[in-house]
């Protein structure tokens, strides 16, 4: 019984508080941080597994994203930017949705929907309408294809409130099984369809990648502005903080999500025309590659702000291609990147404690007093 | 034939009920763990690792391999490899306070990776011509039957034939609906999940039951990538052919709303969704893949009635997905 009490009267030897205080200078010291201690990590990690030196490492993983850019060739820059921004593409058209706390886990489904459109399109008129016209059409439908793929769970959620983190995840696997059919039936019983010539977006200055890069910059600033000085940006943001309070001041919630999941869906929907029109040319049911998933990351990462969302992107990317380059020079599997993204994304996530939260030790001085 | 398919509706179905059990157990605590997929990965793998080990340690020799052994290491190395997992998202989401979602799905990418990884440097070690390992006998270890099944026809099939896996899923989902419903831990646990605040006043240690529920969800959902990669795949463990198991086990949380009970009936009618295109006759290959929707659809049907009909039992515990913070009001 003596001991009960004096445990009682014991403090904890520490307490965590939340502060919203932090300048954001600091915050973004802490995250830099994070990411340095990160690279570090994956350094060493990929010492150990490929015994390799440190400086050897990264040098790896700087010629396996850049290429021979030292010596004056850019493809592959141009391939690392093309990476950059259809993950990009993708975290952008999901976050007007999370800024609005709607879980849009269905990425991967509306870009495959997207992809889906682009290639019956090429396919159908490719050799009957104008190129003007036919990029016209893919880009319409694609579109369409997408939003139509992002609204549905988005009906559901405004009239019954139907859990959509689940729903957008099965809309996925309808969406994979559309694709196996379609390529099956297209591809005449093999899983394959032929690179189509037609629809296929222009090259600029001996540069395939070029029209997909343009179109995602101005998808950034266009999402930036309409997220931080529109109207709508800011309906939705409100919905996002307190459906109640949205609701208090006028703002009609079943409308707000309907048409924040018909852009984000119509954004997913050109994701997957770019993949199409702009990059294969051809479609299978691992169009994305499950970037759908990584995306959301990016748009948390990147706090709802585009431009942080390029650089968060642009971190993970590099990590993906470069690590891919070190395990291929040492003959690992290409899954040590997914590994590899997969820690650094926790890190970041942890470190975000850090930036919310401040720990408070006991003070001892006290307790020798008394 | 109609034996045969529901057999094999149950030994699809058994993973998703491991699965589905270990979401359960820890959405009661508040906790939307949605890196189930990769939980399940990393069970797969630890316990292919395992029984890799102990295989070599035999010299690949089935008469020197003791029963027991040949089970209880890779069963260890499952419940182990996933409840690391389980402790990561919950040091993270209880103790860091970040993010439920986001946690889960990064989780989720590391551990298909993981698996990925250790499975494909376990293929280039045994340098094998195919992209598999197989570890076959382990499995039979794994698969052993009750040896009078095969004597009591139909019914012996039907009920006595699966492996010990499928019995015990079936064991520990009685056992945490038990748990949950009708001991004083079970009523702790859901008023953690229902109202952490009120459970805290009330001296119920709030952080303790949410770590606890979360690893032990975890460590059964990772039996599930067990059981599928010994009973299910025989042994043989190839890169991605989990699939997407991890998410149907999550989505059958809904559909069984939250009772294990009705797990083990909503996993078994799953397994036969998932296998119903390779029984219905005189179907081509393209609409095999339309068929392949069916499991999706009827998940999407599910989540919505259950959703328009809002019966109060019918509902998710109420603060699934938000964070506990003692100072926070």
């Amino acid at each position: 019984m003596a001991k009960l009490t004096e445990t009682k009267h014991r403090e904890p030897l520490f307490h965590v508080v939340k502060r919203d205080d932090m300048p954001e200078w600091k915050a973004w010291l802490i995250r830099v941080i994070t990411i340095l201690v990160g690279f570090l990590f994956v350094g060493i990690l990929s010492m150990a597994v490929t015994q390799k030196s440190l400086g050897d490492t990264y040098s790896i993983m700087f010629t396996g994203v850049f290429g021979r850019l030292l010596e004056g060739s850019t493809t592959m820059l141009w391939k690392y930017l093309q990476e950059i921004v259809i993950l990009l593409c993708l975290a952008l058209a999901l976050t007007p949705a999370f800024k609005m706390k709607f879980w849009n886990c269905g990425a991967e489904g509306q870009a495959l929907m997207g992809g889906l459109a682009s290639i019956f399109c090429m396919i159908q008129f490719g050799e009957k309408l104008p190129y003007i016209t036919l990029i016209i059409v893919i880009a319409i439908t694609s579109i369409l294809a997408g939003a139509i793929w992002g609204v549905i769970p988005a009906i559901f959620k405004a009239l019954f409130n139907t859990n959509e983190t689940l729903f957008t995840l099965m809309m996925n696997y309808i969406a994979t099984q559309i694709i196996a059919y379609y390529v099956y039936i297209e591809g005449g019983g093999s899983n394959v369809i032929n690179p189509v010539p037609f629809g296929n977006f222009p090259v600029v200055g001996n540069n395939d990648y070029f029209v997909n890069i343009a179109i995602v910059a101005v998808i950034t600033v266009f999402m930036f502005i309409y997220l931080k000085y529109s109207k709508q940006g800011y309906e939705i943001s409100v919905v996002g903080e307190s459906q109640n309070t949205a609701r208090y001041i006028g703002i009609n919630v079943k409308k707000v999500i309907i048409r924040t999941m018909l852009i984000s869906g119509a954004l997913c929907g050109v994701t997957g025309m770019l993949l199409v029109a702009g990059k294969d040319h051809t479609i299978n049911t691992n169009l994305v590659g499950g970037q759908g998933f990584t995306a959301i990351l990016m748009s948390w990462l990147g706090q709802f702000n585009p431009f942080i969302m390029v650089l968060m992107t642009a971190i993970v990317v590099f990590l993906r291609l470069g690590v891919a380059k070190v395990a291929d020079t040492s003959l690992l599997n290409s899954s040590f990147s997914e590994i590899i993204v997969g820690i650094v994304i926790l890190m970041l996530v942890a470190c975000e404690f850090f930036i919310h939260y401040s720990i408070k030790f006991r003070h001892n001085k006290k307790e020798v007093k008394a | 034939m109609i034996i045969q398919f529901i057999c094999r509706a149950i030994l699809l179905g058994v993973p998703l009920l491991y699965g589905s059990v270990g979401e359960i157990v820890t959405e009661k605590s508040g906790h939307l763990n949605l890196g189930i997929p990769g939980i399940m990965y990393v069970g797969a793998i630890s316990g292919v690792v395992g029984s890799f080990l102990y295989e070599n340690a035999c010299g690949n020799d089935i008469a020197a391999m003791n029963a027991f052994l040949a089970i209880i290491i890779p069963f260890l190395c499952a419940i182990a490899g996933a409840t690391v997992m389980g402790l990561i998202y919950s040091f993270l989401t209880v103790t860091l306070h970040a993010n439920q979602n986001v946690t889960g799905l990064a989780l989720t990418t590391l551990g298909i990776g993981l698996g990925n990884f250790l499975g494909a440097s376990l293929i280039n070690i045994t340098e094998s011509e195919m992209p598999s390992i197989a570890l076959t006998k382990t499995s039979s270890f794994f698969s052993a039957k009750l040896p009078f099944a095969d004597d009591l026809g139909w019914f012996g099939e039907l009920f006595l034939s699966h492996d010990f896996l499928t019995y015990l899923a079936i064991v520990i989902a009685f056992v945490v609906s038990f748990t949950l419903n009708r001991t004083r831990v079970g009523l702790n646990l859901r008023s953690v999940g229902e109202n952490p605040a009120t459970a805290d006043a009330a001296g119920i240690n709030v952080v303790k039951y949410r770590y606890l529920a979360t690893c032990i969800g975890s460590a059964i959902a990772g039996l599930g990538g067990l059981q599928y990669v010994m009973s299910y795949a025989s042994g043989v463990w190839s890169n991605n052919a989990f699939g997407d198991r991890g998410w149907m086990a999550i989505a059958l949380v809904i559909f069984a709303l939250w009772k294990p009970s009705a797990a083990i009936v909503g996993s078994f009618l799953f397994g036969a969704l998932c296998n119903a295109n390779n029984y219905i006759q005189g179907l081509g290959t393209e609409t095999q893949e339309l068929f392949k929707m069916l499991p999706y659809i009827v998940t999407i049907i599910v989540l919505i009635i259950t959703s328009m009909r809002k019966k109060r039992e019918h509902q998710p515990p109420q603060s699934l997905g938000l964070n506990y913070f003692r100072e926070e009001r």
